[in-house]
């Protein structure tokens, strides 16, 4: 009941603001997921071009990353503001 | 071979210490001035959220007032005050409930102590140019009063400080956010620039400290024992900066590699250890590479080393990109004058973000405890919670171990990839 009272005290902006973090954590899961996913596969063809492929993961997963969190730091801002 | 390369980089590595202490004057009052402007933005949203709230809650309170009157007529007018003090009341105490988010934004925001635990702080200098007082130094624990409310300090030259609990925008218009000073003599509002040795600036200095203590103890160790293995912090640290030169720098840089190298094991140990204290619990939770002053100093630098270094073929492509149509050229070129600011603008905020995240995901663990717990009346669910949120806690701490690593590993790695962009010739290749 008290949770019930805490959900329902929550405004809408900030409703909208907790969908809009999800969402962005939606994009960023799917982004570094593939990239994970292809750059495992790579290495499982090529485990000699591991080292290569690691940096190079670590850095499309940063850029993926980057841009989700320009959608949280929105998120946040709107949710405080 | 390798210990004779790894003097090399070391020796580059020292005379760059010098920078990094001029670095610390430009982050701390580039830090300032963004919490300044940050202030500004953030108060004003607020007084007008504020503002909207309490009209509302007016409007649906004589709309119940009057609700009340038709039914119950003049005889319960009486009970109807009452009604309308309790609710007051209840307004009241609902103020001082926990609010999960300005915890959140308090213990990652900068401070002019350290917050050990309970009442326990550290005091620091606090350094306030005043118009026309000239420069005041005292220490913040000057300031009287205990709790959340505004501490005030009246100095022995009749100047009265504040230190404000709250976002707050003063008579004289200036916005003042939470943990910022105010002065006033005789009831007049003071200008006041903050020069402050805060939370972060002083975590800043002491990893620059360290930095230089280490550092300089090892090239003093390397120039000793030339040519034999390196021994103690030498050795523990040798690992890292060859990483930092032959996985980063040579690869995305090439030729002109040991040009960057001094920045760029600047960048990342200062990133690194940065992050690294801010993951010390019980030391007040320093925040600073999650502070977004110091990190749009850093990608600044990136930047400026990038655009000063920049050879006639990286200016060549930006402006007038070969092998492109012409009306295509007309799209291209302001999408990579854009991408100049927009790349150092992205190393910014990414690292804020991260490390800032890091810190609010445990906090919010940490109010989840208080959220449960109900302000001490839900024990049982509160202590539940507690040990959930405890394991939760040590797993996040243990993941942003590693977040701290790669996050200056990425930020080291972009810039070097920007330079490299800017200084690569393909004539050689």
């Amino acid at each position: 009941m008290e949770l019930l009272s805490i959900l329902f005290e929550i405004g809408v902006g900030q409703g909208l603001a907790g969908l809009g973090a999800g969402a962005a954590a939606i994009g960023a899961g799917i982004g570094v997921g593939r990239i994970g996913g292809s750059a495992l596969e790579a290495m499982a063809r090529q485990p000699e071009a591991m080292s290569d492929l690691r940096s190079n993961m670590i850095v499309a997963a940063a850029l993926v990353e980057g841009v989700a969190l320009f959608g949280i730091i929105i998120c946040l801002l709107v949710a405080l503001g | 071979m390798q210990t004779d390369d790894g003097r090399e980089s070391l020796t580059t590595f020292a005379p760059n210490c010098a920078e990094t202490e001029n670095m610390s004057r430009l982050l701390s009052s580039f830090a300032i001035l963004l919490t300044l402007a940050f202030a500004g933005g953030n108060s004003g949203l607020l007084a007008q959220n504020h503002g909207a709230g309490t009209h509302d809650a007016e409007h649906a309170h004589t709309e119940d007032a009057e609700h009340d009157h038709a039914e119950h007529g003049h005889a319960e007018n009486h009970a109807h005050t009452e009604d309308a003090e309790h609710d007051h009341a209840e307004d009241h105490t609902h103020s001082e409930e926990f609010v999960a988010g300005e915890f959140i934004i308090h213990h990652i925001a900068d401070a002019h102590d350290i917050h050990l635990f309970g009442d326990v702080h550290i005091p620091l200098p606090v350094l306030l140019f005043i118009e026309g007082e000239g420069l005041q130094v005292f220490m913040s624990s000057a300031f009287e009063g205990h709790g959340h409310g505004d501490k005030h300090y009246a100095c022995d030259e009749g100047i009265d400080y504040t230190m404000h609990a709250e976002d707050t925008v003063l008579e004289n218009d200036v916005a003042v956010v939470s943990g910022g000073i105010s002065a006033q003599r005789e009831g007049q509002q003071l200008t006041v620039y903050d020069f402050s040795i805060t939370k972060s600036v002083f975590g800043m200095l002491f990893i620059l400290s360290m930095m230089l203590w280490m550092f300089i103890s090892i090239a003093g160790s390397y120039k000793k024992n030339p040519g034999k293995a390196p021994k103690g912090m030498a050795n523990a640290l040798e690992p890292l900066i060859l990483f930092i030169r032959d996985e980063i720098a040579k690869p995305s840089i090439g030729d002109k590699a040991d040009k960057f190298m001094p920045f760029l094991l600047t960048v990342f140990f200062f990133i690194f250890f940065c992050n690294l204290l801010g993951l010390v619990p019980f030391l007040g939770g320093f925040n600073i590479t999650g502070t977004i002053g110091v990190t749009v100093v850093l990608a600044t630098l990136v930047f400026l080393l990038t655009n000063f270094n920049g050879n006639k073929h990286y200016w060549g492509h930006l402006f007038w990109p070969p092998g492109v149509p012409l009306p295509v050229k007309f799209i291209l070129v302001p999408i990579e004058v854009f991408g100049i600011i927009m790349k150092p603008a992205v190393l910014m905020i990414r690292l804020t973000a991260n490390i800032s995240a890091g810190h609010i995901i445990i906090l919010a663990f940490t109010s989840l405890i208080f959220i449960f717990g109900d302000g001490g009346t839900a024990i049982a669910s509160g202590s539940g919670m507690g040990i959930f949120s405890t394991a939760f806690m040590i797993f996040m701490y243990f993941l942003e171990l590693l977040v701290a690593f790669l996050q200056a590993f990425v930020f080291t790695l972009l810039a070097a990839i920007y330079f490299g962009d800017a200084t690569h010739d393909p004539a050689h290749h």
